[in-house]
């Protein structure tokens, strides 16, 4: 298990975080860039000390500023990949991953076998002459974990791993990872920006803005639960923070958008709504019927979602602002596009309301 | 459009004259004096000279007080350049003007600034003669004169070559185990080798070119402190070919050295701290 601890100041940026990293299994850190993802895995590597902070692996205390306590990196048992691999370039790729191996005094017929079983297992013996900038994308970011692994660190951190590929390698390099991380069963500290690495990563995922933690949940909590607009973008659903308000026809709930109607009575308190882009229905005229919520509005934009796939997401200029998600089909016989001014309607029970 | 075209080309024409004026100019200048120098040896008078034992004791001296002070800038420099490279401290920039200076400073000073310090009335002459050491007017004076007058050559290129190593070689370094003097060691110095290398043989060029701090505070014994270039200058107040074939032989040795230079290293920029990023 990993403990970590850390307030610190540069310049305007402030990193003020907690929170533990369960053994054996994969937390994410996800959040935008200059979130400070990399500064907490710096701190967490020793290779930046923070202005105030602990850091303890299985009960070994790394960092402790009020003890005075800072490991250097080099004393660290961790594994480390740099979000452009950093790899070697004066050195094979057999010399970068015996690297570590000779730094940390293995006698040398040990160096070799155990090079050899790490760059079996990552796939790229045959590379192993070779220098890196010989090496495509994935080839060196299969080396810059070899090199990390080769140690049997008890941490990984791995800082974007899967940024600088391009997306196809991207695609067969995630499936990849996943797997070793599986049967590694290595600690693992994530960072990512993008949400579908996080959601396919993370045993527990932490959601970082500004410095920080937002909200920190498994898979099933930031989905169904996010707590801010910026994960409510990251898994892709509306989100309206607001305070219940009773009106002659119902329930409301008041945001700093607008009002929305829901279906059960609460207690007049803070809560957080989200509407599933699926549950809303466009239309060009005026809706008649049961649904208690409809906003007119122009379209702002049309994206296809996936991009290339079957649904789309129309990004509507409403108030309060609102995203739907419709078929293709729905797109060509409603003549949507971007500027056409439309209806959107869902019902009372279709939002989801909670504390 | 095409009128302006023209125009265009008209006026980048007459641009293109000048650069090249102006450069036919400077190149003139400082090739000149190289051609007449190669012009003016009497032709089998080159050889010849070679059996005189002074000019033959003079490029011996030359060449190993030289490597000599080379040697001795590297050991000492290396770690100055590292330090310098790496620290902060107070009075960091004190230093680096201090070392920059022996650059700019005529010779012939460096020379007199060494017989202050170091001559028997010197600042440090008391301690070295309890020492029992005698610095001026001896071989290792000459070494000493070489190396102040070289030295910022190396600690320059050498400074820059390891501040060229990308941080995040060190970085990754540190995290697989491998304390600082291994990094600079294993990853600092093999990434910062050619400049390292230009450096050193910028070092020994200059310290082989060495005259006025040498005459100054050396002296001019022949076997003991006369090197090549005093050679040349004694030879001209007697022997003008004398003259000439040794600074013909001056300028085939700094001309080797400095074609070695880019040989060995392409643009001076070590070639690992240029690795391009993966995939970007």
């Amino acid at each position: 298990m990993l403990e970590l601890r850390v307030a610190s100041r540069r310049g305007e940026f402030e990193l003020d975080l907690a929170f533990e990293a369960r053994g054996g299994a994969t937390t994410v850190i996800v959040g935008e860039s200059g979130a400070g993802k990399t500064s907490v895995l710096r701190v967490a590597a020793g290779l930046d000390r923070p202005d105030w902070g602990r850091v303890v692996l299985d009960g070994e205390v790394y960092t402790d500023t009020e003890a005075g306590v800072h490991l250097p990196p080099w004393r660290r048992n961790l594994g480390y990949v740099s979000q452009d691999y950093s790899l070697f370039p004066h050195l094979t790729v057999a010399e970068n991953v015996a690297f570590g191996l000779r730094a940390a005094g293995v006698p040398r017929g040990e160096v070799g076998a155990r090079v050899a079983r790490v760059l079996e297992r990552t796939g790229i013996h045959p590379l192993l002459r070779r220098k890196p900038t010989t090496l495509s994308g994935g080839q060196q970011q299969r080396v810059a974990l070899a090199r990390a692994l080769v140690l049997d660190p008890r941490l990984l951190l791995l800082d974007e791993p899967l940024a600088a590929l391009d997306l196809q390698t991207r695609r067969q390099v995630r499936g990849e990872l996943r797997r070793l991380l599986q049967e590694l069963g290595t600690t693992t500290l994530y960072v990512t920006h993008s949400p579908l690495e996080a959601l396919l990563f993370g045993d527990r995922i932490i959601v970082l803005e500004a410095g920080r933690i937002s909200q920190t949940g498994d898979r099933d909590d930031l989905l169904r639960h996010p707590r801010s607009r910026y994960v409510a973008e990251l898994v892709g659903t509306n989100f309206f923070a607001g305070r219940v308000a009773a009106a002659e026809t119902g329930e409301k709930v008041r945001t700093a958008d607008g009002d929305l109607a829901i279906s059960r009575a609460e207690d007049p308190a803070d809560l957080f709504v989200t509407v599933d882009p699926r549950e809303i229905t466009l239309h060009t005229h005026r809706p008649e019927g049961s649904a208690q919520n409809v906003f007119e509005g122009p379209i702002v934009e049309l994206a296809p979602e996936p991009p290339g796939g079957e649904r789309v997401r129309v990004v509507l200029g409403t108030r309060p602002p609102l995203v739907a998600e419709v078929t293709r089909e729905a797109v060509a016989s409603l003549g949507l596009a971007e500027g056409v001014m439309v209806h959107a309607s869902f019902k009372a029970t279709g939002i989801r309301s909670y504390r | 459009m095409g009128s302006i075209r023209i125009e265009g080309r008209g006026s980048e024409g007459v641009a293109l004259g000048l650069h090249v004026a102006a450069s036919a100019v400077l190149c003139t200048l400082l090739g000149l004096p190289v051609v007449a120098l190669v012009l003016r040896v009497p032709p089998g008078r080159l050889l010849e000279r070679f059996q005189d034992e002074a000019l033959v004791a003079a490029l011996r001296l030359s060449l190993l007080t030289s490597v000599a002070a080379t040697l001795v800038v590297m050991l000492l420099g290396l770690p100055l350049a590292y330090l310098l490279t790496t620290r902060t401290f107070p009075g960091k920039r004190l230093i680096e003007a201090m070392l920059e200076l022996p650059m700019v400073l005529p010779p012939t000073v460096a020379g007199v600034g060494l017989l202050l310090a170091f001559g028997r009335q010197g600042l440090a002459g008391g301690a070295l003669a309890a020492l029992g050491l005698s610095i001026p007017f001896t071989t290792l004076a000459v070494v000493v004169a070489q190396v102040f007058v070289a030295a910022p050559f190396f600690i320059a290129a050498t400074r820059a070559g390891l501040a060229e190593v990308d941080r995040r070689y060190l970085d990754a370094a540190a995290t697989l185990r491998s304390s600082p003097s291994r990094t600079l060691f294993r990853v600092m110095l093999p990434l910062a080798f050619p400049s390292l290398l230009a450096g050193a043989a910028m070092t020994w060029a200059r310290a082989l070119g060495e005259f006025g701090a040498t005459i100054t505070f050396a002296g001019n014994m022949p076997g003991v402190t006369q090197t090549m270039p005093l050679a040349v200058y004694l030879a001209l107040q007697t022997d003008l070919d004398a003259a000439v074939a040794l600074s013909v032989l001056m300028l085939a040795l700094s001309l080797g050295v400095l074609l070695g230079i880019r040989l060995v290293t392409p643009g001076l920029l070590p070639v690992g701290a240029r690795a391009r990023a993966p995939g970007r």
